[in-house]
C-alpha cells in the first residue's frame, strides 16, 4: 500500500532532478539587464572585498573566534537575493557575512560585530556566526550545523500562519545537509505546504571532508524526493543562473505549492574557517575554479562583452566599493569594546 | 468455568475510573476481541475487549458508576455449556459505589492538600478541577486572547493529548492552531522557535520531557540564546510544556526529572507549578511572556483535584515562591510534587511537634531567593526536596544559596532530599527506593533537629 501511494509522487517530484545531469541546470540562466548585471557585480565584489578585508584584520588579531569566509560563494546570495522580494525572512548558517551584506544590512557594523565592539549589529555580544535584522528579517548566522533549517522552516510557518505570501530563504550547506533534523523539517514542511526555499550551498566539502566521504547521495537536489519536495541542481558559480532558479523557487512557494531545494553547486576558495590548513585539498584544484569560474570575473567580463560598462567604470566600481570597506574596517578597529555593564543585559526581556 | 471480568487499568498512573457504558447486557454471547463496555478515566475514554469467550451471567457494576477501582470484578462470563445462572455472584467491591457518593476530588488525592493560598482574595468564589482541567483552560484562554497563540505537538489535536492536557482544543480553535505535528522533537521544536523568532506565540507540547532530550539544542542554543547573541534585537516568546519527572513503573528513560538542566541555563525561565491554580495562573503568565519558558508539569499531579479561584484572568506572577504552610522549626524548600512530599512529612512531624515551613518554589529560575532566606532566617534549618539527580541538582544551588546569603542562622547543614543517584528502575519496590519518601523526609527534618 505505501509503495502504490509513494510511487507516482515520487515520479513528479523526481521530475525535475532527473531532466538535470549534474552540474547542467534545469532552469535556463537569466538574462540580465545592464542594471541588474551591474547590482550583482558591485554587490560580489564588496562580499569579496570585505571579507578579504576580515581574513587581512583576523590575521592582524582584530578578529577572534571562529571566521567562515564566503569567498567564491558570492554569486549564490546575490542572485537569491535579487530574486526575493521585502518581507521574506533568510536565515543561514555561520557563513554569513555575504547574507547580511546582501541584505543591505550596514558594512561598518557587521564588522565592527566581528571585532566585538559596541557598534557591531549585536552590540559585539554575537560575533562572526551571530548577527540578526529585524528590519530586514534576517534570522542569523546559527553557529549549530543544521539547526537553522529547522528554524527556517519556522519562518515559514509563521507566513503561513499569517497568511502572507512571503517566503523563508533558508541557506545550509552540504555538511549540514545531513543532520537529521533537515529530513523532520523536510516532511513537515511539505506535509503542512510551508513556503521555504532550502538553499544547499554545496561548496564541495564540509570543513574538511569532501562530498563523496561524507554523503551516500552527492546530488542534493534529491535530498527531497521521499518527502515529494522537487529539487534541482544550478550553477552556484553563475548570478544569472542562480537568479533564474531562485525565480522559479520563489514563485513555487508563494504560489502555496510547499517547499523548494535548489542545490547551488559552488566552492569556497578559503579554508573552512581561519584555521583551517587546506590539507584535504590541493592548491592546483583551488587555483583552477579561480581560473576558470569565478563568480565575479564571469559577470565582468560579461558585463565589458555587452558594453555594459568600460573599464573604467568598473574600476569606479572597485574603488567605491574598496572605500565602503575601509571605512567599515577603520570603524571596526577604532569602535570601543561594550561597556562592561553589557555582559548582563539582553538575557531575558 | 465462571470468569470475573476485572476493571482494567488503562495507563501507567491509572487507579480508578468510571464505567461510563455497556455494551452488552447479561444473557449476551461474547467472543474474544468483542467489545463489552465503555470506561473512562480523566485522561481518556477506552474499550474493554472480551478476552474468554461465554455468556455474560451477571453485570456486577452498573453503567454511570463513577471511581471504580482497577481490577475491580464488573461482570462475570460463563463459560461454555455453563448454566449463566449458575456463575457463583461475586461480592461487588467496595469502591465501585455509585456516582451519587462520588467526592468532588479523587480519594487518592483529596483536596485538602490543597495548600491555602494566600494571595487569593477572600471570599473568592472557588472552584474544583484537576490540574490538567486548569492547564486546559490556561491554554484555551489565551488563545481566545491572542491569535498568536497556538499550540503544537505530538497527539495534541485528534487524539486530544497524549495526558488529555490539550482536550478540546482542537474543536475550539481548529486545525490552524493545534497542530498535530510527526514525532520528531527536534524538527518541531526548531519550527516552534522558528515561529516565535517571527513573532508568533507558540506553545509546544512535550509529549514528556524525556523526549524533549532530542529537542535540547534548539532549546537551549536558538531560544534562549538567541535574543542576547542579537543584542537584544531578536527574542522569542514560546512556551516548552508537558510532564517531567517521574512517571510510574515505566523504566529509566520516562522517568526523569530535568528541572535541573533547563534551571541551569541562562536567557530560559523554568517553571513548575504544584496546584491547579499555580498550574493555570503561570501557564497564562508564561504564555504572555515574552521570554523562553520551560513549564515543567508532572503526569502524577495531572488528575488531582485542587480549588481554582474563579477569577477572569487569574494569573500568578513567575519568579514569585509561595509559602504554602508557615512553621517555625525548619523550611521545606520545594516545588511541583516535590510540594506533596513535603504537605505529607509535615503532617507526620506535627505529630511529633515538629511545626515545618512549606516554601513551593513555583518558579526554579529565576528563583525567588528573598522567600528562601527569608524563611531559613526564621527557622535556622533547611531541607530541599526534589525528584532529580544530587550532583548539580537544584537543592545543591539552594544549599549554596543559603550557605552564602544565611551562613550566620543557620543551626544546622542544609538537607538535600533527592531522587537516588541511580537510573530509574522499573521494580515497583526499588523505584519506591529511588523517589524521596515520606520516612526518608521525616527522618532527615528530625536529623537535622537533633531528635
Amino acid at each position: 500500500m505505501p509503495a502504490t501511494r509513494a510511487a507516482p509522487a515520487a515520479k513528479a517530484a523526481r521530475k525535475p532532478a532527473a531532466e538535470a545531469t549534474p552540474n547542467l541546470p534545469v532552469t535556463a540562466p537569466a538574462v540580465f539587464s545592464r542594471e541588474e548585471e551591474l547590482q550583482s557585480y558591485r554587490m560580489m565584489l564588496l562580499i569579496r572585498r570585505f571579507e578579504e578585508k576580515s581574513g587581512q584584520m583576523y590575521g592582524m588579531g582584530l578578529i577572534g573566534g571562529f571566521c567562515h569566509l564566503y569567498i567564491g560563494q558570492e554569486a549564490i546570495v546575490t542572485g537569491v537575493q535579487m530574486a526575493s522580494k521585502s518581507g521574506d525572512a533568510v536565515i543561514t548558517g555561520y557563513r554569513d557575512h555575504g547574507h547580511m551584506l546582501a541584505l543591505g544590512m550596514d558594512a561598518k557594523g557587521v564588522l565592527a560585530e566581528l571585532t566585538g565592539r559596541r557598534g557591531g549589529l549585536s552590540k559585539g555580544k554575537g560575533g562572526s556566526m551571530h548577527m540578526f535584522s529585524r528590519e530586514k528579517h534576517f534570522y542569523g548566522g546559527n553557529g549549530i550545523v543544521g539547526a537553522q533549517v529547522s528554524l527556517g522552516t519556522g519562518l515559514a510557518f509563521a507566513n503561513r500562519y499569517r497568511g502572507n505570501d512571503n517566503v523563508s530563504l533558508t541557506y545550509f550547506g552540504d555538511g549540514a545537509a545531513n543532520q537529521g533534523q533537515v529530513y523532520e523539517s523536510f516532511n513537515m514542511a511539505e506535509l503542512w505546504k510551508l513556503p521555504v526555499v532550502y538553499i544547499i550551498e554545496n561548496n564541495r566539502y564540509a570543513m574538511g571532508t569532501a562530498v563523496t566521504r561524507a554523503s551516500a547521495q552527492t546530488d542534493f537536489s534529491r535530498r527531497g524526493i521521499s518527502f515529494n519536495i522537487p529539487g534541482e541542481q544550478v550553477d552556484g558559480m553563475d548570478v544569472c543562473a542562480v537568479k533564474a532558479a531562485a525565480d522559479k523557487a520563489i514563485s513555487w512557494c508563494r504560489a502555496g505549492n510547499g517547499p523548494y531545494i535548489l542545490e547551488m553547486q559552488t566552492y569556497r576558495y578559503r579554508g573552512h574557517s581561519m584555521s583551517d590548513p587546506a590539507k584535504y585539498r590541493t592548491r592546483e584544484e583551488v587555483q583552477k575554479v579561480r581560473d576558470e569560474s569565478d563568480p565575479i570575473e564571469m559577470v565582468r567580463s560579461r558585463i565589458l562583452e555587452k558594453k555594459f560598462a568600460s573599464e573604467d567604470d568598473l574600476k569606479k566600481i572597485d574603488g567605491e566599493v574598496r572605500n565602503i570597506v575601509n571605512e567599515a574596517a577603520e570603524f571596526a578597529t577604532n569602535d570601543p569594546e561594550p561597556e562592561v555593564s553589557e555582559l548582563y543585559t539582553d538575557i531575558l526581556i | 468455568m465462571s470468569i470475573n471480568v476485572l476493571m482494567p487499568a488503562l495507563s501507567p498512573t491509572m487507579e480508578e475510573g468510571k464505567l461510563a457504558k455497556w455494551l452488552k447486557k447479561a444473557g449476551d454471547r461474547v467472543k474474544s476481541g468483542d467489545v463489552l463496555a465503555e470506561i473512562e478515566t480523566d485522561k481518556a475514554t477506552m474499550e474493554v475487549e472480551a478476552v474468554d469467550e461465554g455468556i455474560i451471567a451477571q453485570i456486577l457494576v452498573p453503567e454511570g458508576t463513577e471511581n471504580v477501582k482497577v481490577n475491580t470484578p464488573i461482570a462475570v462470563i460463563a463459560g461454555e455449556g455453563e448454566e449463566a445462572s449458575a456463575a457463583p455472584a461475586p461480592k461487588v467491591a467496595e469502591a465501585a459505589v455509585p456516582a451519587a457518593v462520588k467526592s468532588t476530588a479523587a480519594p487518592s488525592a483529596p483536596v485538602a492538600l490543597a495548600p491555602p493560598d494566600s494571595e487569593i482574595p477572600q471570599g473568592t468564589k472557588m472552584v474544583t478541577m484537576t490540574v490538567r482541567e486548569a492547564l486546559r483552560d490556561a491554554m484555551a484562554e489565551e488563545m481566545r486572547r491572542d491569535g498568536d497563540v497556538f499550540v503544537m505537538g505530538e497527539e495534541v489535536a485528534e487524539y486530544q493529548g497524549a495526558y488529555k492536557v490539550t482536550q478540546g482544543l482542537l474543536q475550539e480553535f481548529g486545525a490552524k492552531r493545534v497542530i498535530d505535528t510527526p514525532i520528531t522533537e527536534h524538527g518541531f521544536a526548531g519550527i516552534a522557535v522558528g515561529a516565535g523568532m517571527a513573532g508568533l506565540k507558540p506553545i509546544v507540547e512535550f509529549m514528556t520531557f524525556n523526549f524533549a532530550m532530542q529537542a535540547i539544542d534548539q532549546i537551549v542554543n536558538s531560544a534562549a540564546k538567541t535574543l542576547y547573541m542579537s543584542g537584544g534585537q531578536m527574542g522569542c516568546p514560546i512556551v516548552f510544556r508537558g510532564p517531567n519527572g517521574a512517571a510510574s513503573r515505566v523504566g529509566a528513560q520516562h522517568s526523569q526529572d530535568f528541572t535541573a538542566w533547563y534551571s541551569s541555563i541562562p536567557g530560559l525561565k523554568v517553571v513548575a507549578p504544584y496546584s491547579a491554580a499555580d498550574a493555570k495562573g503561570l501557564l497564562k503568565s508564561a504564555i504572555r511572556d515574552p521570554n523562553p519558558i520551560v513549564f515543567l508539569e508532572n503526569e502524577i499531579i495531572y488528575g488531582q483535584s485542587f480549588e481554582v479561584p474563579e477569577i477572569e484572568d487569574y494569573l500568578v506572577p513567575i519568579g514569585k515562591a509561595k509559602t504554602v504552610r508557615p512553621g517555625k522549626d525548619v523550611s521545606i524548600i520545594t516545588w511541583s510534587i516535590g510540594v506533596r512530599y513535603a504537605m505529607n512529612a509535615a503532617i507526620e512531624l506535627e505529630k511529633e511537634g515538629i511545626d515545618v515551613e512549606i516554601i513551593d518554589l513555583r518558579t526554579i529560575r529565576p528563583m525567588d531567593l528573598e522567600a528562601i532566606l527569608t524563611s531559613v532566617k526564621k527557622t535556622g534549618r533547611c531541607v530541599t526536596i526534589e525528584e532529580g539527580y544530587p550532583q548539580s541538582g537544584v537543592g545543591a544551588e539552594i544549599a549554596a544559596q543559603v550557605m552564602t546569603g544565611a551562613f550566620d542562622y543557620l543551626d544546622a547543614p542544609v538537607v538535600r532530599i533527592t531522587g537516588k543517584d541511580v537510573p530509574m528502575p522499573y521494580a515497583a519496590n526499588l523505584e519506591r527506593l529511588a523517589l524521596p519518601s515520606i520516612p526518608e523526609i521525616v527522618a532527615s527534618v528530625k536529623s537535622i533537629l537533633y531528635r
